[in-house]
């Protein structure tokens, strides 16, 4: 049983751990929500490893298949299956939930069982973006996801977290709906909404231009690509730590990985066609976002702008069609997981004491935190993509790939290694060194156990990868050339 | 079985909703004030009895009844359930609302029957003028359950506006349909529809009446440009009496449309499915971005329901089963989601409060996480968010409007539906973010506190398992089309 459904499992554990955590009832029970929650994920991170053990790294399709039929009336199937592209999103998921559980452990005060709940269920819907092989079961996954998400944000946000979270909410409302329509519009014509059914159909070059755009509606707002990308800085301001993690860890790779699974395979000669226009959009991102987040003054919004444009180098990768750009923007995908929620953990972590995301608020915090701050450089070094770290190898990959392409996308995307590290270098520098800035610095105690032990494991995660990245590209590579034949084929009808 | 039996036999429910209507207005008499509970009851019992004597009288076959004026087929049987049920909540949830205001009085429950029975014989006209005789029913029982807190300037105000706007409409409809009994010679709708069949010579007379007809029926349905009525109407009369008008008087109008602009007019389809494009693309844009100004939730309900009819109009966009199913389907969900939503707010009005605007509702998750939870999925429901039934009901009747060819609309439609979502999300922005104003308890019978938990908590288990009313919508059309 356990066998044939494992990606059920690894959908809905999760979430039916969320209701029983719903059900612990009001503040009066926080500890038992908590550690319920923390089995609960435990549990669903134990149920997706299979997922890596079962394999089958020479497989270049999807594995682990299973469904029903689930709306006949519209031939909709509960179908899931997961790729070498797919299983280390989920199992990146599923890892990062049991850090958003530990992470709020003591810092969630108030309704701390439905601040459980909202993340354990997410968790649920994200993989099942991941693993949904039929287009409506994968787009109810995509927009139910949004609905935690809105009260995570709106709930436990800062002060501005209203404003955010419905801004949030309605730009990827308002992409997604547009793609329901590319769906719809893709099961007129085939009769099924199976995405392996899409990836056979021929279709004219019009019509492909238009699905591709329905889509890039969607997933650039997820991204989020340049210029679609002004929700991402206010939702993670506003956000708690536990939100900015999971919204800069998974729910941006949503967007990348439907990319991969939809926009360029069902549509693959638009792809060809607008690759100069996702290539500028790109490019833009790493740049001039980079230069964006050089200016910043809260570390919040700085990091979100640091997201944005690592998330450039991962539709960079894609759209340069070749195995070692797509590959890389795979691993900086997954390795942007590891670093970006190490870095929110880190301002969590400052916040937590201080109350503020200022930079100006701080200055010489070395001095009282220094295991602190030792994994805040490590972390930061690894944001800029320092060689040994995780951060650097999926960098080197798109860089190396985009060389092969054209010598001044090399050039471009490679000016992220200056001002990747100015920004992050000089954010750490201003935080951290220097003379303590205030009293409050001074009083500041060094990390607790519960915040020792998330960084430690996220810090063997980020030198681990950055060291021996195998793990990764093994599995996508595979799904990564099988994806590259198909979408050297055209899909134009005959004429 | 002889002639007069079997028209009996097919207008059992109906005439049994009658019979029952007029019991309870007599046994009024008779009751003390404290045994007015027995009403209530009887009323229930009434419309258990009808809910028992449309499915065991139900065959599959099409079934005429008084010369064909009257049809007894699946369609006409499962809408009529679906009122039962509706009605039958409608019930449970304006018990204490009426107490409390001095309003639970038998003339309440005849006429809530005396309009469930007119919206039954909409549902089984074939005939113009049987079809007229059920909307009047129906309406003249609305106009005084409007005005029926009478001391209440709102409420006299509402009934005004409504009867003086109800006639004229019914008036324009009226016309019409003289108009093409004119050009075709007969008020029966098969007749009219084998008369178009065979070319009529009349054109531009038939188009004219369809106009008149289309009118009529777009006020009662509340689509724009024939909406003026619903804001103030859902606003102004008693919530229980809103919630009425907003729920179950949806099926009679779809009811209805299906009957003359399907079964009759369908010759004629070119010529309306225009009206209704340019309808359905006006109610979505205005009602969506109307609704964002308002502060009273019934007032915003109004405006949601009238961006809802445009939603439905996308159904009878293309004349095929797929399309009058998925039409089905929406009206039916819509009917769901209707329910609960004002099922909320009878819940939270209490003696001398109602509850009605929007800031009632701040707080409401740390006042009491079930109900404020519940409405959250009514609200996601109706926004049209995975994994609720709302998302299922436009997923229907879009794929069928883009099946009909309307690309650019169903883009502008989804434009709209994304505006939308900004007040539905405002409504769970006020329950879940904001601090409670009020501390007061929500009290409520037991029974209203367990339909409102099934009615709201079906949204979620039919967006889970959608098959269920789909197939139920599908096959009922499919029977009797």
């Amino acid at each position: 049983m356990f066998e044939s459904h494992i990606l059920s499992f690894a959908i809905w554990v999760p979430i039916l751990a969320g209701i029983l955590v719903l059900f612990t009832g009001g503040d009066q029970h926080a500890g038992k929500a908590r550690w319920l929650a923390l089995i609960g994920s435990i549990v669903a991170f134990a149920v997706t490893v299979p997922l890596y053990t079962g394999f089958d790294f020479a497989d270049g399709g999807f594995q682990f298949q299973e469904g029903f039929q689930w709306i006949p009336a519209f031939n909709i199937n509960y179908h899931l299956g997961v790729d070498g592209i797919a299983v280390p999103l989920i199992l990146l998921t599923s890892f990062t939930t049991i850090i958003v559980v530990i992470a709020g452990w003591e810092v969630i005060e108030k309704r701390v069982a439905q601040y459980n709940a909202a993340f354990l269920i997410m968790s649920g819907l994200m993989i099942g973006v991941f693993s949904a092989l039929d287009a409506i079961l994968y787009y109810v996954f995509w927009e139910a996801m949004l609905i935690p998400m809105f009260l995570v944000i709106g709930i436990w946000g800062g002060p501005n977290r209203v404003y955010a979270t419905i801004k949030f909410f309605l730009y990827t409302l308002l992409g997604s709906l547009l793609m329901l329509v590319a769906f719809i519009y893709l099961y007129h014509q085939t009769n099924s909404f199976e995405i392996v059914d899409y990836y056979r159909m021929p279709i004219a070059l019009d019509v492909q231009i238009l699905i591709f755009l329905a889509f890039f509606m969607a997933f650039a707002v997820k991204i989020p690509m340049w210029p679609v990308h002004t929700w991402l800085p206010d939702a993670h301001v506003e956000a708690p730590t536990g939100g900015s993690v999971v919204l800069a860890a998974i729910a941006l790779k949503l967007g990348g990985y439907s990319f991969l699974r939809f926009a360029m395979p069902i549509a693959p000669d638009a792809a060809h066609y607008l690759t100069g226009f996702m290539v500028t959009l790109s490019l833009i991102a790493i740049v001039y976002i980079a230069l964006v987040a050089l200016v910043q003054q809260d570390m919040k919004k700085l990091i979100a702008y640091s997201s944005i444009s690592h998330m450039g180098f991962v539709t960079l990768g894609f759209f340069l069609f070749n195995p070692l750009g797509m590959e890389g923007a795979v691993v900086q995908m997954i390795s942007h997981g590891f670093i970006s929620t190490a870095m929110f953990l880190c301002v969590g972590v400052l916040y937590d004491r201080m109350h503020s995301r200022q930079i100006a608020d701080y200055g010489g915090v070395a001095n009282t935190m220094p295991t602190f701050a030792a994994f805040a450089v490590l972390f930061g070094m690894a944001n800029a993509g320092l060689p040994g770290t995780s951060g650097f190898v999926g960098e080197f990959m798109v860089i190396l790939a985009s060389l092969q392409v054209n010598f001044w996308y090399a050039f471009l995307a490679a000016t992220t290694l200056i001002f990747g590290a100015a920004y992050t270098l000089w954010m750490v520098k201003r935080v951290f060194f220097g003379e303590i800035a205030n009293a409050h610095v001074a009083e500041l105690k060094d990390l607790n156990r519960r915040e020792f032990l998330i960084l430690g494991v996220l810090t063997v995660l980020v030198i681990g990868f950055g060291v021996y990245p195998q793990p990764i590209t093994e599995m996508t590579h595979a799904s990564v050339s099988q994806l590259l034949s198909h979408l050297a084929q055209s899909k134009l009808p005959a004429l | 079985m002889n002639a007069l039996q079997s028209d009996l036999f097919s207008a059992l429910p109906e005439l049994w909703v009658l019979s029952m209507a007029m019991v309870i207005l007599l046994l009024d008499l008779f009751l003390k004030p404290q045994q007015r509970i027995l009403i209530y009851l009887a009323s229930q019992l009434t419309l258990l009895g009808a809910g028992v004597l449309t499915i065991v009288t139900h065959v599959p076959t099409v079934g005429y009844a008084f010369n064909a004026m009257f049809v007894d087929d699946t369609l006409s049987d499962v809408i009529k359930v679906m009122m039962y049920i509706g009605t039958s909540l409608i019930l449970v949830y304006s018990r204490q609302y009426l107490q409390l205001r001095g309003m639970f009085r038998g003339e309440f429950y005849a006429l809530v029957l005396f309009s469930l029975a007119g919206m039954m014989v909409m549902a089984s006209g074939q005939h113009f003028l049987t079809l007229y005789i059920g909307l009047e029913l129906l309406s003249l029982s609305l106009y005084a359950l409007v005005a029926l807190d009478r001391d209440n300037v709102r409420a006299t105000e509402a009934a005004m506006k409504y009867f003086v706007l109800g006639a004229l409409a019914s008036g324009m409809l009226l016309y019409g349909m003289s108009m093409l009994y004119g050009a075709t010679g007969s008020l029966h709708i098969s007749e009219v529809s084998s008369r178009l069949m065979n070319g009529g010579d009349h054109h531009a007379v038939m188009v004219l009446g369809l106009v008149f007809v289309v009118a009529g029926m777009a006020f009662k349905l509340g689509a724009v440009p024939f909406q003026m009525w619903i804001p103030d109407v859902y606003e102004g009369a008693p919530t229980v009496v809103t919630l009425l008008i907003g729920s179950v008087t949806k099926l009679a109008a779809f009811a209805f449309v299906i009957r003359l602009l399907i079964q009759g007019l369908a010759v004629l389809a070119v010529d309306w499915q225009n009206m209704l494009v340019i309808m359905a693309v006006l109610s979505i844009a205005i009602g969506n971005i109307t609704a964002i100004v308002q502060t009273n939730l019934k007032r915003m309900l109004a405006y949601s329901t009238i961006s809802h009819i445009g939603f439905l109009l996308f159904g009878f966009m293309s004349v095929s089963g797929n399309g009058l199913a998925s039409a089905f389907f929406y009206i039916a969900s819509y009917t769901i989601m209707s329910l609960a939503a004002f099922g909320v707010i009878l819940l939270l009005s209490r003696q001398g409060f109602e509850a009605d605007t929007l800031d009632d509702l701040k707080g409401l998750n740390q006042r009491s996480p079930w109900y404020a939870f519940l409405m959250m999925i009514t609200m996601f429901s109706m926004a049209g968010i995975p994994p609720t039934l709302g998302f299922y009901a436009k997923f229907t009747v879009l794929q069928a409007a883009l099946q009909a060819g309307y690309l650019w609309v169903v883009v502008f439609a989804v434009l709209m539906a994304a505006i939308g979502a900004y007040y539905y999300l405002r409504i769970v922005k006020l329950m879940y973010f904001d601090e409670p104003q009020d501390h007061s308890p929500i009290v409520a019978p037991f029974g209203m506190k367990a339909a409102l938990s099934v009615n709201a908590l079906s949204l979620l288990v039919l967006g889970l398992l959608p098959q269920i009313l789909m197939s139920i919508c599908a096959y009922a059309i499919v029977q009797s089309l």
